[in-house]
């Protein structure tokens, strides 16, 4: 029976990221990482949900029908999704303002789902629930970096303090519109992704094709 | 000797040790699980919503506040408020509608309800329907003479519809403030509605000329009516900014608060 490792909340980070290894996950990080703030509640919102979505499945995994799996798994998560939602409403009115659909899109979050159906069906609660943390925390890491670089070169700003006074805002900085727009963080993640596999060479995955030498005649 | 609770006790274990995949257990599972899940769900739902509702209306006072150039971090949003006093005015005629009470009109069901609105067809807010009635809210000063007046304006950016309001010096031609208080434009291109260096530009601009023509415009140049009729369009975000301009002149003009607004300049409020 394994017990709760320190493994299961550091491995997400970087070794088994959920963004940059399993590549899961990349639509919210392309909507809500145009400002740290937002970037950073959406974070705290998915690792809760990761976390308690995989503990509550793993108590019942012995009883959920393998049949309705699937739905099962969803019911809970969107249950949860929603809980976070209203909660946010409620004590953080100004930001669920700027984060509107994307808490709800937390149900589609596939990581969420990825770690249910990957390791909390088969795993005891408590592990599951350091399992969710943990990936939570990788997508979140993920999620900052991303942050960082599109509010600093797209609004000037970090966390809503100005960094570089912006020419809107009479300063010298001219703001790279295109990193408040999502497909830039395409790019971005695409960097990070370049980055963590050359830092770690292991995470390459092999070719799935083989380039054939045409032997001259 | 098997009492009766033993016989349930085993009936239950029974249950629990029954293969998952067959049926009785597949339409228990997912019978309980749906029951626990939408208690969960709406008793979350009914318990929080007194604190949400308090949140969204002291979100509209706050801007009802900051539109009138009433709110500084760290007022008492509700005292600043009392100082205004809603009333429900009827857009067509420009009256007040005293039949309503405007502590409990909601402005976002009378637009509705087919009874207190007219479908647009030529709809250049792009709102759909527009309510024959609207709560504004006038601000007097100390000699209880009308100092300004806030008028609720909405309509289509480029993702979202902007809901805002808009501020009038007391001789309904003179602009005090725009703020929008939901939308959901770009951030950093169309929302750039809310920059304050941007909001600035309201002040002071007039909404008609001499002649009574609508001039008010938010364009990239400036149009030939002049200056003090033009606010600058947002860089990067063109359709939030037409937006803007339409829901603006849509609001201001024929259809929208025209009437009132020729009350006021009579002084008739």
């Amino acid at each position: 029976m394994p017990q709760v490792k320190r493994e299961m909340l550091i491995d997400p980070l970087v070794d088994n990221n959920p963004i940059t290894l399993q590549v899961l996950g990349i639509c919210s990080a392309l909507a809500v990482t145009s400002s740290l703030k937002v970037a950073f509640v959406m974070s705290l919102a998915v690792i809760a949900v990761t976390a308690f979505s995989s503990m509550f499945i793993s108590i019942i995994r012995n009883q959920i029908p393998g049949s309705i799996r699937i739905i099962v798994q969803m019911v809970i998560i969107a249950s949860l999704v929603i809980l976070v939602d209203q909660i946010l409403k409620a004590y953080a009115f100004e930001i669920s303002k700027t984060l509107s659909v994307f808490v709800g899109l937390i149900i589609t979050n596939c990581i969420v789902m990825g770690r249910a159906e990957a390791f909390a069906m088969k795993n005891p609660p408590l592990a599951s629930f350091a399992d969710g943390v943990g990936n939570g925390l990788g997508y979140g890491l993920i999620l900052m970096m991303v942050g960082v670089v599109r509010e600093l070169f797209g609004s000037g700003s970090l966390f809503g303090v100005t960094v570089m006074e912006t020419v809107n805002n009479g300063g010298w900085y001219v703001p790279n519109g295109m990193l408040l727009l999502p497909p830039s963080a395409f790019f971005i993640i695409g960097f990070i992704i370049w980055a963590f596999r050359t830092w770690k060479p292991a995470q390459v995955e092999e070719r799935e094709y083989k380039i054939q030498v045409v032997e001259a005649h | 000797m098997n009492t009766n609770s033993n016989q349930d006790e085993s009936m239950i274990r029974r249950f629990i040790n029954m293969p998952p995949d067959s049926v009785p257990k597949t339409i228990f599972i997912a019978v309980t699980l749906c029951l626990i899940a939408s208690m969960v769900v709406s008793a979350a739902a009914v318990m929080l919503r007194p604190i949400q509702e308090v949140n969204k209306l002291k979100d509209k006072q706050v801007s009802i506040l900051q539109v009138a150039g009433r709110y500084d971090p760290g007022t008492d949003v509700a005292e600043a408020f009392s100082a205004f006093e809603p009333k429900v005015l009827e857009i067509a005629t420009g009256e007040f509608a005293d039949e309503f009470d405007p502590a409990t009109f909601d402005d976002l069901a009378a637009a509705d309800d087919p009874e207190t609105s007219i479908a647009l067809k030529d709809d250049p807010a792009s709102i759909g329907r527009q309510s024959k009635y609207v709560t504004v809210y006038l601000l007097r000063d100390e000699d209880g003479k009308l100092d300004k007046v806030v008028l609720p304006v909405h309509g289509y950016g480029l993702w979202s519809t902007l809901y805002g309001f808009i501020a009038l010096e007391e001789n309904g031609n003179d602009i005090y403030g725009l703020q929008f208080y939901q939308h959901a434009e770009t951030p950093g291109l169309g929302a750039e509605v809310d920059n304050p260096r941007w909001k600035e530009q309201w002040n002071g601009k007039k909404i008609t000329d001499e002649n009574d023509v609508l001039q008010i415009a938010v364009t990239k140049s400036q149009p030939p009516a002049g200056p003090e009729y033009h606010v600058d369009a947002l860089a990067g975000a063109t359709l939030t900014s037409v937006g803007v301009h339409n829901l603006i002149r849509f609001w201001l003009g024929e259809r929208g608060y025209k009437p009132f607004l020729q009350k006021l300049k009579e002084g008739a409020v």
